[in-house]
């Protein structure tokens, strides 16, 4: 039983961790909302004034905003999509006998330890350079016209990238899932005459259900926010074809330095995140309970 | 009875299996051997895969210029300085939730996670500003500050969930048998702990040596980490190939080791515990 000494005890070791949180998450984020209300120019001397809604109905009005909203949900739905639709046979794949499958994992792993500068400088430059990239030469020996990437598919270039570096984790959970599935559960179906597919379908596939959406969830966390691909690739061009939420505003707080409609930017960045997190928080709730 | 899989059966997967995992390792594999290029080779087409003039130069070049070694100590002391601190924090968080829960604990770990969930970029401008009025910008200090805080919150959870797994029926022997909280802690918690502690360490300082938002935002020069100085690479008069691969190599090598041997912390850490 928990003494006084020792509960009070508790509370003390527990107490840094929860205002330094507190604080970090209060802080920045009341000056953010403070700042959108302002009109806040790093350029202008004359700046400070109270504006009210002006900066949201100006970023929101703003025909960037909903270019790179839209480049924004093209890139999380394509890559969440590409990640999944091929983690799940490659974890599949995995789970199967394979000699040598803990090499076999070390390689298909490997791509999300890599820092976002080097996967977008290395593809851009070694695989995707229109004229020296290995697609390139590839296309050339079947007769094709190389692609340029970054001018022709910027967007969709961006799109590989980021499903590389993700498709490991992707493939790691389902794989994890895949091989706490009761082995009998499958031996009985097949006894029973159940054929792969309907076994896939009617046992695997549902048992998949509950990581395919913890995937979906915790990708779409970092998706919303991906910016050092872009930064270091196509700095949201060409025009804003790959200028996504995150980089609009980085690019209207620190190269336009527009403090007060990057904040308003900020905030919206924020409510779509928490629309996500409403649920993530739920499913990992539920899990605390057992 | 066991399922016996055929010959067929593995020859057809273990051939699929190596395919696919040789495909996604490619690139890396790609990179490294452009790093052991010349220049001219590297960018050569038709591109030669092992047939080139094999050379370490390019590490020597980079090795060279002193500003790479500059950026590779400041990922050590940042990332290993934030994941140090963020666990000295954490540790006797984590500890007092495990093991003196009370109703409002499972609250205060789902408003530590959402803390998570908050996109840096929302909080970009303040941050900044604060930075640059404190005088943080593009110091050691202050991505060591931004790097914990941010991971503060998955450290934490780690340690919660690892903790929530050493019996409670040891603590109780121990205290039957007279041990104080601080012995409890060195002689029966601390050995039970370090697993799960080397686990949270490893992915740590994984995320925080890739980190690349805040270390792009809030250094340039003197206090930037690898991921700042391989984005200097992209500037269109900084292409050199071979030497981009070398840095690139020396870059993530390390970090690559540490992460084949964290691989499966990484899905509990990364999913809070929702699927191991």
């Amino acid at each position: 039983m928990a003494t006084k000494q020792t509960q009070l005890l508790a509370r003390t070791l527990l107490s840094p961790a929860v205002v330094l949180l507190l604080v970090w998450m209060i802080v920045p984020l009341a000056l953010t909302i403070y700042f959108s209300t302002l009109h806040y120019n790093l350029l202008d001397g004359d700046s400070g004034q109270f504006v009210g809604l002006d900066n949201f109905r100006y970023f929101l009005t703003d025909p960037a905003f909903l270019a790179s909203l839209q480049n924004t949900l093209v890139l999380v739905g394509s890559v969440l999509g590409l990640t999944i639709l091929l983690g799940i046979p490659l974890a599949l794949l995995l789970d199967q006998p394979v000699i040598g499958r803990s090499i076999v994992r070390l390689m298909v792993i490997a791509p999300f330890f890599v820092m976002p500068t080097v996967s977008a400088l290395v593809w851009k430059n070694l695989l995707m350079h229109p004229v020296s990239g290995l697609f390139a030469w590839i296309a050339k020996l079947f007769g094709l016209i190389p692609i340029d990437w970054f001018n022709d598919a910027p967007l969709f270039a961006i799109i590989l990238i980021v499903t590389w570096q993700w498709l490991p984790f992707a493939t790691l959970i389902l794989l994890t899932a895949l091989q706490s599935l009761d082995e009998e559960q499958k031996e009985a179906a097949e006894m029973d005459g159940a054929r792969a597919t309907s076994t896939f379908i009617y046992i695997t596939l549902p048992h998949l259900a509950r990581p395919i959406t913890v995937v979906i969830l915790i990708e779409t966390i970092f998706l919303l926010t991906v910016f050092a691909e872009i930064f270091v690739t196509t700095g949201g061009g060409p025009g804003l074809q790959t200028t996504n939420i995150a980089f609009l505003i980085y690019s209207q707080a620190l190269i336009q330095y527009d403090i007060g409609s990057a904040s308003a930017g900020g905030l919206v960045a924020v409510i779509i995140a928490n629309i996500v997190a409403f649920f993530l928080v739920r499913i990992v709730g539920r899990n605390l309970e057992a | 009875m066991a399922r016996m899989a055929t010959n067929r059966r593995v020859a057809i997967s273990t051939i699929g299996a190596w395919l696919a995992g040789f495909l996604i390792f490619f690139p890396i594999l790609w990179m490294v051997l452009a790093s052991l290029k010349t220049e001219l080779e590297a960018f050569a087409i038709p591109p030669s895969f092992l047939f080139f003039h094999w050379t370490l130069e390019n590490y020597v070049t980079v090795q060279e210029r002193s500003d790479y070694i500059h950026h590779a100590l400041n990922s050590i002391i940042i990332a290993g300085g934030s994941t140090l601190i963020a666990l000295l924090i954490a540790i006797p968080a984590a500890w007092s939730m495990a093991f003196s829960p009370t109703k409002r604990t499972k609250d205060v770990l789902l408003w530590m996670l959402s803390t998570k969930m908050m996109p840096p970029v929302g909080v970009l401008v303040p941050i900044y500003l604060i930075w640059r009025d404190f005088g943080l910008l593009d110091s050691l200090t202050g991505l060591i500050i931004i790097l914990c805080l941010g991971n503060l919150p998955i450290v934490i959870w780690m340690l919660f969930t690892y903790f929530k797994e050493i019996p409670r029926d040891i603590l109780e022997a121990a205290r039957m048998d007279g041990a104080t909280v601080g012995r409890e802690l060195v002689y029966v918690l601390t050995p039970m702990a370090v697993p799960g502690l080397a686990s949270t360490l490893l992915l740590n300082l994984i995320l925080a040596w890739n980190e690349a938002f805040w270390t792009l935002n809030l250094s340039t020069l003197n206090a930037a980490p690898l991921t700042v100085f391989i984005a200097s690479y992209s500037s269109p008069e900084g292409l050199f190939w071979a030497k981009l691969s070398a840095a690139s190599t020396l870059a993530i090598a390390p970090i690559l080791v540490l992460g084949w041997f964290s691989q499966r912390q990484l899905v509990r850490g990364l999913t809070f515990g929702a699927v191991k």
